[in-house]
């Protein structure tokens, strides 16, 4: 199994990108022949052929039907060669393994949440068993938003109104990049999250832990990872620079003015709505994309995330 | 010079009538064309100067210059430019406009009100598109994909509404196209004795007429949702966005061919005059590309293999898609068989006709490994891709172009350019153009996305020398336009055939009367039978005629 990827190719990570690599390679090479063909009789013929002084007139053929019938049967029957194989791969992809187990995958602007049937979930990691088909159902909740993992050579459009389905089975334990590819607006390019390979033991633990404190972690610090994993900081600075949402920065406490033209102060329970039901008061100067955390995070996990707000009292 | 060779300067079509209100008004094709010139060379600046921009954003991986929603905003702005207002008017509407009537042997095109008219709304239609900039910009990609252009706060309205009016222009010159070739060739211009270059702007204006109206019906679609939220694309709506999609490639597949097939017409047109022997293959050329314009219209669903749509049609799509590649293969055989026993002189515009070779073939290649479905959904929506359309429509398109425009400038202007400077140019540009671009094929399939304002440490190396490439690229540019800028006014006089063509369009002046020929014109021999006569000969036959 190759795991340094090759020029043109990335590592390869899971149990379908041996026959995509195959056929990458297979019409590449097939390609450079045919590439070489035509350049080498151009070059050949422009240097052969050059016109000296006058213009000479030609004798040579203005066709020849059986060499017609030959540059065009040979690619034909290549090309059919290609297609099938292509095809059969593709199918492949598109049948989900009957042993796969099942995670939902949920796209927004601008990040990807996975639910396991276990009752877990996660932002922007997806951690997988190795060697498992894992099926992946996925929506989205707002426009279009492709899910690819260039080491698994796995693709699907993540859509807003019906559920699309793909599936891999990683080979290698280690992380990958996850990106989406479907153009989707301001946080398109950092709509980028990992997918975790890890050992079927190291999963099970981390299933059962759901995604709680370490030992000895303070609140706040818990929540400020939770900052980076529920993806947060993809649209609220905490040094105070602007971004999609309002910074964090000594945001506790502060007086604020809404969009309806009131004030609040901001307090515990009015971080608790913002984040639950965002909805409910906007900022004033900003627009109303914050996705709602309802169901997302635990009781827990709010605690942590308002306990780390409430921390960023001067720069850090 | 001779007071008939006087006489004939002062009738050319750039003095005659005189004064800018007869430009505009006027309803000489060769005027129009020089008018669509101005504007798509206006466009291919703007265009090129919003690429520079995003490779210099590009250049390492965090921002440099812009923020991502601006960054967003060029990418649009690059795209719709470059082939709303730039490529696909290119080559049928400035140089076919032209062209076409001189090749045929006709005084003007079948319509020249019309001609006239779609001018106007191009230009109409761009200055709707580019309204769109001061309106707040639109940031959806030159594809609107919805739900996000429904949802998107930027000025989408303005731009699509442009490329709506946009299409009406191509509509009518691929009409007019189709009128002109059917009714007002030379007697005696058979339709196999046209020259390959008419039978290419004749499959490209069918393509035109066509499958414009589906992208103007897709647009007033989106239009209406946005303006009026009736859900047609919009989820949220009760619209589906796949549907969109559907639509929106049925129209932008064909489209493909419209910015290709002209470009293919003028390559056979080069190689044969610049090897100075007939086309081999003649009729599988014109069959080709009446062929290609067909199968055309049933391959949209290749852009579409990762957006769930079901196997069945994939593979449909996927198998049609591979037979496009057949006869533009059988065109590059054809091409270099040409060659083969010609006598070739290398003048700048078979360079470029050399260069499109290089670059289309690989740019051809490389849309086989995309048709193939497994391979497909790995590099879809990335760079891989950004390379392919380049290499095909920038390393053929364009190539071919700028290889046209080198080789009717004498014909248009009366005044050659320096070949010198042209051969610098386009060496710089050849080389820029691969740096910039092979290195998009590797990032592409290594994985790095389309449309990422900043992206990820693995590809910075890539991405820096890509963006070295435009810049030798971009001088490129800047070198021709000074040549050709300067040739205009101190270029050498063109003789009538500078390069022993044989087509109509070098039988008459350089640049033409107004009304194109001074003698009706009879088909006396096919467009390439380089075996039988030479054209050096034949003008001074008719020159001592003309005195006599
Ligand atoms: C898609 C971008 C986005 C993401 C992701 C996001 N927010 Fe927001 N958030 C916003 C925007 C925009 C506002 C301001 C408008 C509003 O009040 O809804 C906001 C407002 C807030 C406010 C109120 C701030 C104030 O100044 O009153 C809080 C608190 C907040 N978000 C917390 C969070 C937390 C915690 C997370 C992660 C669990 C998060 N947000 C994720 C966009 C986002
Ligand atoms: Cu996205």
């Amino acid at each position: 199994m190759d795991t340094t990827g090759t020029l043109f190719l990335p590592p390869s990570g899971s149990t379908i990108s041996g026959e995509v690599d195959f056929q990458f390679y297979f019409i590449y090479a097939a390609s450079i022949f045919f590439f070489a063909v035509v350049t080498f009789a151009s070059l050949l013929f422009v240097v052969r052929y050059r016109r000296r002084g006058e213009p000479t007139r030609s004798d040579a053929p203005t066709h020849n039907t059986l060499l017609e019938i030959v540059w065009t049967a040979i690619p034909t029957v290549l090309i059919v060669i290609v297609f099938v194989m292509g095809f059969r791969t593709y199918l492949k992809m598109h049948v989900v393994p009957g042993d796969a187990m099942e995670i939902k995958v949920t796209a927004q602007k601008w990040f990807w949440s996975f639910d396991y049937p276990e009752g877990a979930s996660a932002v922007n990691e997806l951690v997988v068993p190795v060697n498992q088909p894992v099926k992946l159902l996925m929506s989205s909740q707002d426009v279009i938003h492709s899910f690819f993992v260039p080491n698994f050579r796995v693709k699907m459009d993540v859509l807003p109104n019906r559920y699309s389905v793909t599936w891999f089975e990683a080979t290698q334990t280690g992380e990958f990049d996850l990106f989406c590819t479907e153009y989707c607006g301001k946080g398109h390019a950092e709509m980028i999250g990992k997918v975790k390979v890890v050992s079927e033991s190291e999963y099970n633990n981390w299933v059962e832990a759901g995604a709680g404190p370490a030992e000895g972690e303070g609140l706040a610090d818990y929540g400020r990872r939770l900052y980076v994993s529920k993806a947060c900081n993809t649209c609220h600075s905490i040094d105070g620079s602007g971004n999609v949402g309002p910074s964090f920065l000594q945001k506790f406490g502060a007086e604020e003015a809404l969009a309806d033209g009131s004030f609040i102060t901001v307090d515990e329970n009015y971080l608790r709505e913002s984040i639950l039901n965002p909805q409910a008061k906007i900022v004033a100067g900003y627009d109303p994309v914050m996705p709602t955390y309802q169901g997302l995070l635990k009781d827990r996990e709010v605690d942590a995330l308002i306990e780390f707000i409430k921390s960023l009292k001067d720069g850090q | 010079m001779s007071t008939l060779e006087k006489a004939i300067a002062d009738t050319n079509y750039l003095k005659d009538p005189p004064g800018i209100k007869n430009w505009l008004f006027t309803l000489d094709h060769k005027r129009i064309g020089v008018l669509y010139l101005y504007g798509i060379m206006a466009s291919f600046l703007l265009g090129g100067i919003f690429a520079m921009l995003l490779r210099l954003e590009l250049l390492s991986p965090d921002q440099v210059i812009v923020d991502a929603d601006t960054y967003n905003q060029f990418f649009t702005l690059h795209g719709a430019v470059m082939i709303f207002l730039f490529i696909i008017p290119s080559i049928p509407a400035a140089l076919g406009n032209f062209v076409l009537p001189l090749m045929i042997g006709a005084k003007d095109v079948a319509f020249p009100r019309l001609n006239l008219a779609s001018w106007y709304i191009y230009v109409a239609g761009a200055i709707i598109c580019l309204y769109s900039i001061v309106a707040g910009g639109a940031d959806t990609g030159w594809t609107f994909y919805t739900p996000y252009s429904t949802q998107t706060s930027t000025a989408v309205i303005s731009l699509t509404f442009g490329a709506f009016v946009l299409g009406f222009s191509s509509i009518f010159t691929g009409i007019n196209f189709i009128a002109t070739i059917h009714k007002l060739r030379a007697p005696g211009m058979s339709w196999f004795k046209m020259p390959l270059m008419v039978w290419a702007l004749y499959a490209t204006s069918i393509i035109q007429v066509m499958a414009t109206p589906v992208l103007g019906i897709t647009l007033v679609l989106l239009i209406v949702e946005r303006a009026f939220g009736i859900g047609i694309f919009d989820p949220a709506m009760g619209g589906d966005p796949v549907l969109y999609q559907h639509f929106f490639w049925f129209y932008s597949h064909p489209a493909v061919y419209i910015m290709i097939l002209p470009a293919m017409g003028i390559i056979s047109e080069l190689i044969s005059t610049f090897s100075h022997k007939k086309i081999f293959g003649y009729k599988m050329i014109a069959f080709s590309s009446l062929g290609i314009a067909f199968v055309s219209f049933l391959v949209w669903g290749h852009h579409m293999f990762v957006s769930g749509q079901s196997e069945l049609a994939a593979m449909v799509f996927s198998f049609l898609t591979f037979f496009v590649g057949i006869p533009s293969g059988i065109k590059v055989f054809n091409w270099v068989a040409t060659m083969y026993k010609g006598s070739i002189e290398l003048k700048t515009p078979m360079l470029y006709a050399l260069s499109f070779l290089f670059l289309f073939t690989i740019g051809g290649f490389t849309g086989i490994v995309l048709g193939s479905l497994a391979v497909d959904v790995h590099l879809h929506d990335t760079y891989f891709i950004v390379a392919h359309f380049h290499y095909v429509m920038m390393g053929g398109t364009v190539m071919a172009f700028l290889g046209g425009l080198h080789y009717w400038w004498p014909k248009m202007w009366g005044r050659m350019y320096s070949e010198f400077w042209a051969k610098i140019s386009l060496a710089l540009i050849f080389i820029g153009f691969n740096a910039t671009f092979f290195t998009q094929f590797i990032m592409g399939s290594q994985g790095m996305p389309r449309r990422y304002a900043t992206y990820v440490d693995t590809y910075h190396r890539l991405h820096a020398f890509s963006t070295y490439g435009s810049w030798v690229l971009g001088l490129g540019f800047v070198v021709m336009a000074v040549y050709l800028i300067h040739s205009l006014f101190k270029g050498s006089k063109a003789p009538a055939n500078p390069w022993r063509s044989l087509t109509m369009e070098w039988e008459t002046t350089s640049p033409p009367i107004t009304h194109n020929f001074d003698r009706p014109m009879v088909l006396e021999h096919g467009p390439y039978d380089y075996d039988v006569i030479d054209p050096k000969r034949r003008l001074e036959d008719h020159k001592r005629e003309v005195s006599k």
